[in-house]
Protein backbone atom coordinates (compact mmCIF):
# COMPACT_ATOMS: atom_id res chain seq x y z
CA UNK A 1 0.00 0.00 0.00
CA UNK A 2 1.46 3.25 -1.16
CA UNK A 3 0.09 6.58 -0.45
CA UNK A 4 2.19 8.54 -3.06
CA UNK A 5 0.80 9.75 -5.40
CA UNK A 6 2.05 7.20 -8.36
CA UNK A 7 3.74 8.39 -11.99
CA UNK A 8 0.91 10.83 -13.63
CA UNK A 9 3.07 11.88 -16.28
CA UNK A 10 0.09 13.48 -18.27
CA UNK A 11 0.29 10.67 -21.99
CA UNK A 12 1.84 7.76 -22.74
CA UNK A 13 2.32 7.33 -26.40
CA UNK A 14 2.27 3.71 -27.38
CA UNK A 15 4.35 3.32 -30.56
CA UNK A 16 2.82 0.92 -33.10
CA UNK A 17 4.32 -2.16 -32.19
CA UNK A 18 3.52 -2.88 -28.65
CA UNK A 19 -0.37 -3.43 -28.73
CA UNK A 20 -1.39 -4.57 -25.80
CA UNK A 21 -3.44 -7.70 -25.95
CA UNK A 22 -6.29 -6.53 -24.09
CA UNK A 23 -6.66 -3.81 -26.38
CA UNK A 24 -7.06 -5.80 -29.07
CA UNK A 25 -9.52 -7.72 -26.96
CA UNK A 26 -11.38 -5.14 -27.10
CA UNK A 27 -11.71 -4.84 -30.68
CA UNK A 28 -11.77 -8.12 -32.28
CA UNK A 29 -14.17 -9.05 -29.57
CA UNK A 30 -16.64 -6.39 -29.02
CA UNK A 31 -15.73 -4.99 -32.71
CA UNK A 32 -15.69 -5.66 -35.83
CA UNK A 33 -17.58 -6.26 -38.45
CA UNK A 34 -20.34 -9.20 -36.81
CA UNK A 35 -21.96 -11.29 -39.53
CA UNK A 36 -22.83 -14.85 -39.10
CA UNK A 37 -20.22 -17.15 -39.57
CA UNK A 38 -20.93 -21.38 -40.63
CA UNK A 39 -19.61 -21.93 -37.51
CA UNK A 40 -21.71 -20.35 -34.85
CA UNK A 41 -20.61 -18.87 -31.96
CA UNK A 42 -21.01 -15.94 -29.94
CA UNK A 43 -17.98 -13.91 -29.16
CA UNK A 44 -20.43 -12.70 -26.07
CA UNK A 45 -20.35 -16.30 -24.47
CA UNK A 46 -16.22 -15.91 -24.25
CA UNK A 47 -15.44 -15.60 -20.81
CA UNK A 48 -13.26 -12.72 -20.26
CA UNK A 49 -13.90 -12.90 -16.46
CA UNK A 50 -12.73 -16.54 -16.70
CA UNK A 51 -9.54 -15.79 -18.98
CA UNK A 52 -8.51 -13.49 -16.80
CA UNK A 53 -8.86 -15.85 -13.40
CA UNK A 54 -6.79 -18.70 -15.57
CA UNK A 55 -4.20 -15.57 -16.22
CA UNK A 56 -4.39 -15.14 -12.49
CA UNK A 57 -4.04 -19.07 -11.32
CA UNK A 58 -1.56 -19.61 -13.75
CA UNK A 59 0.94 -17.34 -12.82
CA UNK A 60 -0.01 -18.33 -9.45
CA UNK A 61 0.41 -21.76 -10.09
CA UNK A 62 4.25 -20.81 -11.59
CA UNK A 63 4.71 -19.75 -7.82
CA UNK A 64 3.65 -22.65 -5.58
CA UNK A 65 3.41 -26.26 -6.69
CA UNK A 66 0.89 -27.74 -8.87
CA UNK A 67 -0.98 -30.52 -6.41
CA UNK A 68 -2.28 -27.76 -4.50
CA UNK A 69 -3.97 -25.81 -7.26
CA UNK A 70 -7.29 -26.90 -7.31
CA UNK A 71 -8.60 -26.96 -11.04
CA UNK A 72 -12.27 -24.85 -11.26
CA UNK A 73 -13.33 -27.53 -14.25
CA UNK B 1 -10.05 -35.79 -41.73
CA UNK B 2 -10.20 -32.47 -40.97
CA UNK B 3 -12.13 -30.43 -42.95
CA UNK B 4 -10.82 -27.39 -44.31
CA UNK B 5 -12.52 -24.00 -43.31
CA UNK B 6 -12.56 -20.68 -44.72
CA UNK B 7 -11.65 -17.60 -42.19
CA UNK B 8 -12.78 -14.75 -42.74
CA UNK B 9 -10.33 -11.46 -41.84
CA UNK B 10 -11.84 -8.21 -43.43
CA UNK B 11 -13.53 -7.15 -46.21
CA UNK B 12 -12.08 -4.18 -48.20
CA UNK B 13 -12.95 -1.72 -50.99
CA UNK B 14 -11.00 -3.46 -54.08
CA UNK B 15 -8.19 -5.61 -53.91
CA UNK B 16 -4.28 -5.00 -54.43
CA UNK B 17 -3.30 -8.74 -55.28
CA UNK B 18 0.48 -7.60 -54.22
CA UNK B 19 -0.80 -7.31 -50.47
CA UNK B 20 -1.05 -11.22 -49.68
CA UNK B 21 2.40 -12.12 -51.15
CA UNK B 22 3.99 -13.40 -48.12
CA UNK B 23 1.04 -12.64 -45.68
CA UNK B 24 0.77 -14.86 -42.76
CA UNK B 25 -2.82 -15.72 -41.58
CA UNK B 26 -3.54 -17.62 -38.47
CA UNK B 27 -1.82 -20.64 -37.59
CA UNK B 28 0.76 -19.75 -40.70
CA UNK B 29 -2.31 -20.18 -43.38
CA UNK B 30 -1.45 -18.22 -46.60
CA UNK B 31 -3.92 -15.34 -46.97
CA UNK B 32 -5.73 -15.28 -50.23
CA UNK B 33 -8.31 -12.81 -51.79
CA UNK B 34 -11.86 -13.81 -52.98
CA UNK B 35 -13.41 -11.17 -54.65
CA UNK B 36 -17.34 -10.00 -54.94
CA UNK B 37 -18.18 -7.58 -57.50
CA UNK B 38 -15.90 -4.50 -55.76
CA UNK B 39 -15.40 -5.76 -52.85
CA UNK B 40 -12.16 -7.97 -51.98
CA UNK B 41 -12.13 -10.55 -48.99
CA UNK B 42 -9.20 -11.30 -47.52
CA UNK B 43 -9.24 -15.15 -46.58
CA UNK B 44 -7.08 -18.14 -45.37
CA UNK B 45 -7.73 -21.66 -44.99
CA UNK B 46 -8.08 -23.13 -41.25
CA UNK B 47 -8.48 -26.38 -39.83
CA UNK B 48 -12.21 -27.85 -38.01
CA UNK B 49 -9.87 -29.30 -35.37
CA UNK B 50 -9.19 -26.09 -34.23
CA UNK B 51 -12.24 -23.64 -35.35
CA UNK B 52 -15.06 -26.01 -35.53
CA UNK B 53 -17.77 -25.08 -33.38
CA UNK B 54 -16.27 -27.38 -30.14
CA UNK B 55 -12.91 -26.71 -30.75
CA UNK B 56 -13.63 -22.77 -31.22
CA UNK B 57 -15.59 -22.92 -28.11
CA UNK B 58 -12.70 -24.25 -25.99
CA UNK B 59 -9.90 -22.40 -27.87
CA UNK B 60 -11.70 -19.11 -27.17
CA UNK B 61 -11.08 -19.67 -23.26
CA UNK B 62 -7.48 -20.79 -23.76
CA UNK B 63 -5.46 -17.00 -23.06
CA UNK B 64 -2.68 -18.29 -25.06
CA UNK B 65 -4.38 -19.44 -28.26
CA UNK B 66 -6.31 -16.37 -27.98
CA UNK B 67 -3.46 -14.42 -27.76
CA UNK B 68 -1.93 -15.90 -31.07
CA UNK B 69 -5.04 -15.69 -33.31
CA UNK B 70 -6.15 -12.30 -32.37
CA UNK B 71 -2.29 -10.75 -33.43
CA UNK B 72 -2.68 -13.11 -36.62
CA UNK B 73 -5.73 -11.59 -37.39
CA UNK B 74 -4.94 -8.25 -36.80
CA UNK B 75 -1.87 -8.56 -38.35
CA UNK B 76 -4.07 -9.29 -41.94
CA UNK B 77 -6.33 -6.37 -41.08
CA UNK B 78 -3.60 -3.69 -40.07
CA UNK B 79 -1.83 -4.84 -43.49
CA UNK B 80 -5.06 -4.35 -45.56
CA UNK B 81 -6.24 -1.26 -43.51
CA UNK B 82 -2.47 0.28 -44.53
CA UNK B 83 -3.10 -0.08 -48.66
CA UNK B 84 -7.18 0.06 -48.64
CA UNK B 85 -10.31 1.12 -47.09
CA UNK B 86 -11.40 -1.97 -44.78
CA UNK B 87 -13.97 -3.20 -42.69
CA UNK B 88 -12.31 -5.68 -40.10
CA UNK B 89 -14.38 -8.67 -38.99
CA UNK B 90 -14.96 -9.50 -35.68
CA UNK B 91 -12.92 -12.54 -34.71
CA UNK B 92 -13.32 -16.12 -35.62
CA UNK B 93 -15.78 -15.52 -38.57
CA UNK B 94 -15.50 -18.98 -40.40
CA UNK B 95 -17.16 -20.45 -43.45
CA UNK B 96 -17.65 -24.05 -44.82
CA UNK B 97 -15.54 -22.97 -47.86
CA UNK B 98 -14.66 -19.96 -50.40
CA UNK B 99 -18.68 -20.26 -51.87
CA UNK B 100 -20.56 -19.88 -48.70
CA UNK B 101 -18.46 -16.55 -48.33
CA UNK B 102 -18.81 -15.05 -51.72
CA UNK B 103 -22.47 -15.58 -50.49
CA UNK B 104 -22.47 -14.23 -47.74
CA UNK B 105 -20.50 -11.14 -49.01
CA UNK B 106 -23.25 -10.86 -51.94
CA UNK B 107 -25.77 -10.72 -49.54
CA UNK B 108 -24.88 -8.55 -47.27
CA UNK B 109 -22.95 -6.04 -50.23
CA UNK B 110 -25.33 -2.69 -49.26
CA UNK B 111 -23.96 -3.15 -45.48
CA UNK B 112 -20.20 -3.32 -46.21
CA UNK B 113 -20.30 -0.86 -48.47
CA UNK B 114 -22.00 1.70 -46.20
CA UNK B 115 -19.53 0.37 -43.64
CA UNK B 116 -16.62 1.34 -46.04
CA UNK B 117 -18.00 4.20 -46.87
CA UNK B 118 -18.09 5.72 -43.08
CA UNK B 119 -14.34 4.32 -42.95
CA UNK B 120 -12.78 5.45 -45.79
CA UNK B 121 -9.92 8.42 -44.76
CA UNK B 122 -10.74 7.73 -41.37
CA UNK B 123 -8.36 6.26 -38.51
CA UNK B 124 -9.37 4.69 -35.34
CA UNK B 125 -7.52 5.97 -31.83
CA UNK B 126 -8.27 4.77 -28.39
CA UNK B 127 -8.01 6.66 -25.38
CA UNK B 128 -8.02 4.97 -21.56
CA UNK B 129 -7.79 7.43 -18.36
CA UNK B 130 -6.91 6.03 -14.99
CA UNK B 131 -7.80 7.52 -12.08
CA UNK B 132 -5.26 6.82 -8.62
CA UNK B 133 -7.64 7.05 -5.86
CA UNK B 134 -5.06 6.14 -3.58
CA UNK B 135 -3.99 9.51 -3.85
CA UNK B 136 -6.56 10.98 -1.84
CA UNK B 137 -6.73 14.32 0.93
CA UNK B 138 -5.63 13.32 3.94
CA UNK B 139 -7.51 13.34 7.18
CA UNK B 140 -7.50 16.48 8.94
CA UNK B 141 -7.26 15.02 12.62
CA UNK B 142 -9.97 15.44 15.38
CA UNK B 143 -9.24 16.64 18.78
CA UNK B 144 -6.77 14.59 21.10
CA UNK B 145 -9.88 13.57 23.50
CA UNK B 146 -11.10 11.34 20.87
CA UNK B 147 -11.71 7.87 22.22
CA UNK B 148 -9.61 5.11 20.12
CA UNK B 149 -13.07 3.23 18.41
CA UNK B 150 -14.20 6.57 17.32
CA UNK B 151 -11.30 7.84 15.90
CA UNK B 152 -11.09 4.49 14.28
CA UNK B 153 -14.03 4.73 12.40
CA UNK B 154 -14.26 8.30 11.55
CA UNK B 155 -10.92 7.58 9.85
CA UNK B 156 -12.34 4.56 7.74
CA UNK B 157 -15.79 6.88 7.01
CA UNK B 158 -13.37 9.82 5.85
CA UNK B 159 -11.42 7.19 3.75
CA UNK B 160 -14.35 5.54 2.05
CA UNK B 161 -15.74 8.94 1.49
CA UNK B 162 -12.57 10.51 0.22
CA UNK B 163 -12.32 7.72 -2.03
CA UNK B 164 -16.03 7.81 -3.49
CA UNK B 165 -15.71 11.40 -3.95
CA UNK B 166 -12.61 11.50 -5.98
CA UNK B 167 -13.90 8.68 -8.13
CA UNK B 168 -16.79 10.62 -9.05
CA UNK B 169 -14.24 13.46 -9.61
CA UNK B 170 -12.09 11.34 -11.46
CA UNK B 171 -15.41 9.92 -13.23
CA UNK B 172 -16.21 13.49 -14.33
CA UNK B 173 -13.10 14.35 -15.36
CA UNK B 174 -12.89 11.25 -17.97
CA UNK B 175 -16.77 12.32 -19.27
CA UNK B 176 -14.75 15.46 -20.40
CA UNK B 177 -11.95 14.17 -21.51
CA UNK B 178 -14.78 11.80 -23.95
CA UNK B 179 -16.61 14.44 -24.82
CA UNK B 180 -13.67 16.76 -26.40
CA UNK B 181 -12.15 13.93 -28.38
CA UNK B 182 -16.06 13.06 -29.62
CA UNK B 183 -16.34 16.34 -30.80
CA UNK B 184 -13.35 16.33 -32.67
CA UNK B 185 -13.90 12.64 -34.03
CA UNK B 186 -16.18 11.60 -36.73
CA UNK B 187 -17.91 8.61 -34.36
CA UNK B 188 -16.76 7.21 -31.07
CA UNK B 189 -17.99 4.64 -28.80
CA UNK B 190 -16.81 3.34 -25.27
CA UNK B 191 -15.21 -0.15 -23.96
CA UNK B 192 -16.31 -0.98 -20.90
CA UNK B 193 -13.36 -1.00 -18.71
CA UNK B 194 -10.93 -3.39 -19.31
CA UNK B 195 -10.10 -6.11 -16.67
CA UNK B 196 -7.60 -5.39 -14.30
CA UNK B 197 -5.74 -9.17 -13.96
CA UNK B 198 -5.55 -8.90 -17.84
CA UNK B 199 -4.68 -5.43 -18.36
CA UNK B 200 -2.33 -4.94 -14.98
CA UNK B 201 -2.83 -1.51 -14.46
CA UNK B 202 -3.13 0.52 -11.37
CA UNK B 203 -5.70 2.42 -9.72
CA UNK B 204 -9.17 2.56 -11.81
CA UNK B 205 -10.28 2.38 -15.58
CA UNK B 206 -12.33 5.52 -15.42
CA UNK B 207 -12.17 5.73 -19.91
CA UNK B 208 -11.99 3.29 -22.46
CA UNK B 209 -12.70 5.34 -25.19
CA UNK B 210 -12.11 4.82 -29.36
CA UNK B 211 -12.41 7.32 -31.70
CA UNK B 212 -12.94 7.42 -35.49
CA UNK B 213 -10.81 10.24 -36.61
CA UNK B 214 -10.59 12.00 -40.05
CA UNK B 215 -7.07 11.20 -41.30
CA UNK B 216 -6.19 14.93 -41.74
CA UNK B 217 -7.21 15.88 -38.16
CA UNK B 218 -4.82 12.98 -36.69
CA UNK B 219 -2.34 15.45 -35.58
CA UNK B 220 -5.03 17.67 -33.92
CA UNK B 221 -6.04 14.55 -31.75
CA UNK B 222 -2.53 13.50 -30.42
CA UNK B 223 -2.07 17.55 -29.68
CA UNK B 224 -5.64 17.30 -28.16
CA UNK B 225 -4.89 14.26 -26.07
CA UNK B 226 -1.52 15.76 -24.67
CA UNK B 227 -3.79 18.90 -23.91
CA UNK B 228 -6.57 17.58 -22.05
CA UNK B 229 -4.08 15.34 -20.05
CA UNK B 230 -2.37 18.22 -18.99
CA UNK B 231 -5.38 20.11 -17.93
CA UNK B 232 -6.33 16.92 -16.11
CA UNK B 233 -3.85 16.40 -13.68
CA UNK B 234 -5.52 13.69 -11.68
CA UNK B 235 -6.00 11.13 -14.38
CA UNK B 236 -3.44 9.24 -15.95
CA UNK B 237 -3.82 9.18 -20.39
CA UNK B 238 -2.91 6.49 -22.61
CA UNK B 239 -3.29 6.88 -26.39
CA UNK B 240 -3.17 4.17 -28.34
CA UNK B 241 -3.49 3.74 -32.11
CA UNK B 242 -3.67 4.22 -35.04
CA UNK B 243 -6.44 0.93 -35.36
CA UNK B 244 -7.88 -0.09 -38.09
CA UNK B 245 -11.88 0.80 -37.56
CA UNK B 246 -12.39 -2.45 -35.70
CA UNK B 247 -15.15 -0.21 -33.09
CA UNK B 248 -16.84 1.38 -35.88
CA UNK B 249 -16.74 -1.59 -38.86
CA UNK B 250 -20.71 -2.24 -37.24
CA UNK B 251 -23.66 -3.40 -39.94
CA UNK B 252 -26.92 -3.18 -38.03
CA UNK B 253 -28.41 -6.30 -38.72
CA UNK B 254 -31.25 -4.50 -40.34
CA UNK B 255 -28.86 -2.56 -42.11
CA UNK B 256 -30.04 -4.36 -45.13
CA UNK B 257 -33.60 -3.23 -44.91
CA UNK B 258 -33.12 0.51 -44.86
CA UNK B 259 -32.65 1.98 -48.35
Amino acid sequence: MTSEPRDLSPVELRGPGEVALVDLLDRLLAGGVVITGDVTISLADVDLVKISLRALISSVQAEIPAQEVSRDD
Amino acid sequence: MAEALTYLYAITRGTEPDLVRGLEGIAGSGVRWIEVADLGALVSDVDEDEFGEAALRRNLEDLEWLGTTVRAHNRVVEAAAAALPVAPMGLATVYYGDDRVRERIAERAEGFESVLDRVTGRTEWGVKAFADLSAAPADPGEPESERPGTAYLRKVRHRTKSREESKQEALQQAADVHASLAELAEESRTHPPQSRELAGYDGVMVLNGAYLVDDARADLLVEEVRELAERHPKLRVELTGPWPPYSFATILEDERETP
